[in-house]
């Protein structure tokens, strides 16, 4: 296997830990897993295992092995690499095997540093982090327990010294003491775990880490080790004369990467270690990758196993984009939130975002000390005391999962609300974008997603497919409160059901409705359905009818479906009232129209706004007043926007070649081309498009649905891009494309979408759900794998051919005007609780009831 | 919202907002948490006529003005008529006749168009918080199958 076949890519991967069973997993499950074989070698004797929950394998006897690969891995366990041959692209082993390899990941993580003191290699010293280490510490404890109970030893039991009050140093103190040891802790900084915790935080843990039983002997470096009549271990010498009797000693004075491999064969390593690689995480030699603890990555070795598994996300990223021939991958790693909770039993600990910030850096703090219960508690916010920078809590760290998840975000209430658990209701609110689980970097809206859309309904269930709460476990409150919320707002229903009403997904409902020919919503939901609708499956049943192309959507029975944007043919705003967006193809507009809407703004009293999608957007019309304004505006030759509707807003563009001297075609041209024939297309959600007219991208085409990028031959299609809240590059579909091509495979890739996504989604979650992915897309649009192109093509030419303005149909039916009213017994009378005041020369919204929501505290 | 377990919410009555409206200033009712407005009309309502039944759409709203208060006014597929208070408790605005109708678990609904919190068009209550009420109005098919609307005890006092 070692010298496979041709076709493949000979993967091989130095080290298991957790992040090479990571980068391992990674590239199994890429679409791309079966142009690949996968080497693991590791010097551990067994294979990859939870080295985060180190310490319970000593306290519970946890079994912390990571599930095994599958039987096309090949592993080598209980074998160092001790060689690479970067020449003839082989790793030698320690007990002389040669492997050869097509790309090779440095996966060897970290060693501890032990320093270079006198007695470090005493017998009774010990590091900790394998399951060998502690296998070997716990078994040297044993001898001494037993020794010293026979020797009938001192009440104190027997000395056992921890040098470093960091993290880990902590974690193996506690550990020490469950192994029956009288614990000290040495650390030469002045308080512990300096480099997460100020001085107060450090102090506080240092009153807990006392009560525990602990002594703490910070701000004292060590001299050295002295041995015993045994030979072993006996004492610590501290700096300052003093010394601690000590049977045994445990070095958790920081890690050194294992960058020894690299520094072998000649790759350039930091200075203070780490292999250096690039964002992708490759060496200075392409066909070498280094991940994880022993990776030197923006200047930083990160000793955390968040970062280390997005490194090896990337990696795998590009392993797989190689392997497959195709276009590079564009992953990268852009940098770690480096927030800790320390899971020592009993104390609370956590520090997350930047606890140093201070004024300086436009920081101000916010503390709160109870030395009582020994809580320590520091926020660090933004100078207007509403974005969350960091933190620390000692004590009490309830509220960490919350605060950690506000991080860079604004908080929901004051900084005192939030230092005493004010976010903790905050669970449901979220914004979908807050990292909820850093560790796996899991937003928010990936877990309600999970639990929406995927049919979680509990913890395991969401873990498995988010991985969320897996590593750390900090996070679980959180995602169990994100999932409960989830589960609540959906009522019974957790299946792909829309909602109550109907049983079916988006997706099924528009293949019946297509099929069946069915045309109302009262038919469709008495057939397939139950109840009267609500405000989910009855807008979604109206789009399916409008992408169907059953008439107007206000005409008839549609009109009740609609939600009120839809319903009004505009944007409601806050205080109700209405913004309008009349169309401008591709960003082009004449001075003469462009007088037009400034008149009309003018004229109505309207707040006038220039939109990203190159328009302008009207705010502050009254429900009764939107006719008038869309009278003025279709008799000078606009038409309805449809900013309100799920369906294409725009289709951006820069000016191209006719203007700019780098353009290489007429990109204004072709945005107008494709927003006209696209325009009132209704879908699933919104969809956004742009058009480049050469490589500079200045249309930002790839944050789109559809982007299009000239090149000196045609046309790049990209596809499935987003901006907002998840941001996702498009991919690149199709090069080179004439015009009739490229217009081809975009009326595909809408009317697929279109019949083929749930309720809002958008391109990019569509097409990371589709099975088989973007190669898929291209056998069914390019290829016709389905047999279906020919139906997409006719039902987009229906669409084109039916297309009407909107707004003109409904200026032409007085039926349709009807509602534009304030009052049904009062037609012209404005709605009185509509107030603006003025601001920076125009408008805006006064709310002259507020929110009417009483909150009476008991 | 944020509302901590130990605080009770409700809605109030929409006070008489604008210069427009009559000098009939509303007084916040006090009804419990979630106590269902009786829909039928009390005892000395004054009933206000506000459109035919033919003018409403079915399964759509309409607002309307009584006695200086917007009423949202609702006419479902089955032919019932439901009045409950225009102003969203959530948003501030007055919009809750613009919302979608339907039905959760045989209560007649409305969603606010605003932020979407659905309200049962009998009770008023918010069956998504059901701290909060809207306040409901009696409603029936009057004489020349005008839809009338009474208004409430406290619009009178
Ligand atoms: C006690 C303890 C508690 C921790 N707690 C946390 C925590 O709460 N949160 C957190 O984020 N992180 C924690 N960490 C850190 C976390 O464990 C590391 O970030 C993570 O293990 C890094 O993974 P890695 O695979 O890059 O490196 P490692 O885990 O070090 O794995 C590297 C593997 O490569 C092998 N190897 C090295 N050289 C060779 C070679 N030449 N040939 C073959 N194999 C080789 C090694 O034997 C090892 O098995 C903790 C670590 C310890 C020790
Ligand atoms: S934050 Fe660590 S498992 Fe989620
Ligand atoms: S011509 Fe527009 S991006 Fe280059």
């Amino acid at each position: 296997m070692s010298d496979g076949g041709d076709a493949t890519t000979r993967i091989v991967v130095i080290g298991h830990g957790p992040t090479g069973h990571r980068l391992v997993e990674a590239l199994r499950a890429g679409g791309d897993a079966a142009r690949c074989t996968v080497t693991v070698i590791g010097e551990e004797t067994r294979t990859a295992y939870d080295r985060v929950a180190l310490t319970s394998y000593l306290t519970d006897g946890a079994d912390l092995g990571h599930p095994a690969h599958d039987e096309a891995v090949e592993m080598v366990t209980g074998d160092a690499a001790v060689a690479i041959d970067r020449a003839a692209r082989t790793v030698r082993t320690a007990s002389g095997r040669v492997i050869g390899y097509d790309a090779l990941v440095l996966a060897t993580g970290s060693a501890p540093f032990v320093p270079p003191v006198p007695g470090r290699d005493l017998p009774g010293v010990f590091v900790y982090r394998t399951i060998d280490d502690l296998d070997a510490l716990r078994e040297h404890c044993a001898r001494l327990t037993a020794g010293g109970r026979a020797a009938g030893g001192g009440v104190g039991g027997v000395g056992g010294v921890v040098v470093g009050g960091g993290l880990l140093g902590l974690e193996a103190a506690r550990a020490l003491q469950g192994l029956d040891m009288d614990t000290h802790v040495v650390e030469v900084a002045p308080w512990l775990m300096p480099r997460q915790l100020d001085e107060g935080g450090g102090a506080m843990l240092r009153r807990h880490i006392e009560t525990l039983g602990m002594t703490v002997h910070a701000g004292t470096p060590m001299k050295g080790l002295e041995a015993g009549a045994d030979g072993a271990v006996a004492r610590v010498a501290l700096a300052d004369g003093t010394g601690v009797d000590a049977g045994v000693v445990v070095f958790s004075a920081g890690i050194r990467p294992r960058d020894e491999l690299a520094r072998g064969c000649g790759l350039p390593v930091g200075e203070r270690g780490g292999v250096v690689v690039d964002q992708a995480c490759r060496t200075e030699d392409p066909a070498v990758y280094a991940v994880g603890e022993c990776a030197l990555i923006g200047g930083t070795v990160y000793g955390l196993v968040a970062p280390c598994f997005s490194m090896a996300e990337v990696a795998a990223a590009h392993l797989l984009a190689d392997a497959a021939g195709g276009p590079p991958s564009s992953a990268a790693f852009t940098g770690a939130d480096l927030s800790t909770k320390l899971k020592l039993m009993g104390v609370d600990v956590a520090s997350f975002g930047d606890p140093f910030a201070g004024p300086d850096q436009g920081a101000l703090d916010v503390t709160y000390t109870d030395p009582l219960a020994g809580v320590y508690k520091r926020l660090i916010v933004s100078d207007d005391a509403r974005t969350l920078l960091g933190g620390v809590l000692v004590g009490d760290a309830a509220a960490y999962p919350a605060l950690r998840a506000h991080l860079g975000a604004e908080l929901p209430g004051t900084p005192e609300q939030a230092l005493f658990g004010g976010v903790e209701a905050a669970g449901g609110e979220l914004p979908g974008a807050t990292v909820i689980c850093s560790c796996n970097n899991v937003s928010a809206e990936t877990i309600r997603c999970a639990v929406r859309d995927q049919g979680c309904t509990d913890m395991a269930a969401v873990k498995g497919c988010t991985r969320a709460g897996t590593t750390c476990g900090s996070c679980v409150p959180l995602v169990k409160k994100l999932l409960d919320a989830e589960l609540t707002a959906a009522g019974v229903q957790v299946s792909k059901a829309l909602c109550e009403h109907f049983e079916h997904s988006r997706a099924e409902l528009f293949d019946i409705a297509r099929v069946t020919g069915i045309t109302t919503f009262s038919r469709l939901i008495a057939e397939h359905g139950r109840g009267r609708g609500c405000d989910i499956c009855k807008p979604v049943v109206a789009s399916i009818l409008a992408s169907l192309g059953h008439g107007h959507i206000l005409e008839g029975e549609q009109a009740a479906l609609q939600d009120t944007n839809d319903h009004f043919l505009a944007n409601i705003q806050k205080n109700g009232t209405y913004s309008v967006v009349p169309r401008v193809p591709g960003g082009e507009i004449t001075p003469d129209a462009l007088i037009v809407i400034g008149e009309v703004a003018r004229d109505f009293g309207l707040y006038t706004k220039i939109t990203g999608g190159q328009r302008i957007d009207l705010f502050g019309a009254r429900v009764e007043q939107l006719p008038r304004i869309w009278k003025r505006l279709v008799d000078a030759g606009f038409e309805s926007g449809h900013a309100y509707g799920k369906a294409l807003r725009t289709v951006k563009s820069c000016v191209g070649s006719t203007w700019c001297r780098y353009g290489v075609q007429d990109s204004t041209a072709m945005a107008i081309l494709l927003e006209l024939r696209y325009r009132g297309l209704r879908a699933p959600h919104k969809l956004k498009s742009a058009v480049s007219g050469c490589a500079r991208e200045c249309a930002e085409a790839q944050s789109k649905d559809f982007g299009v990028i000239a090149t000196e031959k045609g046309w790049n299609l990209y596809l499935a891009g987003n901006g907002g809240m998840r941001p996702r590059h498009a991919d690149l579909f199709a090069t080179d494309l004439t015009d009739a091509e490229l217009v081809r495979y975009i009326d595909r890739f809408l009317m697929f979408y279109i019949r083929t996504a749930d309720r809002l989604q958008r391109t990019a979650s569509w097409l990371e759900g589709l099975e088989g992915g973007l190669d898929y897309l291209r056998a069914v649009i390019v290829d016709d794998a389905l047999g279906i192109c020919a139906e997409l093509d006719a039902a987009m030419e229906r669409h084109v051919g039916a297309y009407s303005d909107e707004w003109r149909d409904t200026l032409e039916d007085p039926a349709k005007l009807g509602r534009f009213v304030s009052f049904v017994n009062a037609p012209d009378t404005p709605d009185p609780s509509i107030v603006f005041a003025s601001e920076r020369d125009q408008i805006k919204p006064v709310l002259v009831t507020g929110p009417r929501l009483e909150v009476a505290a008991r | 919202m944020t509302v901590s377990p130990d605080t009770a919410v409700r809605a109030t009555a929409p006070p008489a907002t604008a210069p427009a409206a009559p000098a009939a200033p509303a007084v916040p009712e006090p009804a419990a948490p979630a106590a269902p407005a009786a829909p039928a009309a009390p005892a000395a309502a004054r009933w206000h006529a506000v459109c035919d039944y033919g003018a409403l759409t079915p399964e759509r709203g309409a607002a309307a003005m009584v006695g200086g208060v917007q009423v949202a006014v609702f006419r479902t597929s089955d032919g019932a008529l439901y009045a409950v208070a225009n102003l969203d408790p959530f948003s501030g605005a007055q919009v809750i006749s613009r919302g979608i109708t339907g039905s959760r678990g045989g209560a007649p609904t409305v969603a606010s168009p605003m932020y979407k919190q659905v309200f049962d068009l009998a009770t008023g209550v918010c069956l998504d918080d059901p701290r909060v009420a809207l306040p409901t109005f009696a409603i029936r098919r009057g004489p020349g199958d005008r839809v009338e609307v009474a208004d409430r005890d406290e619009q009178r006092r």
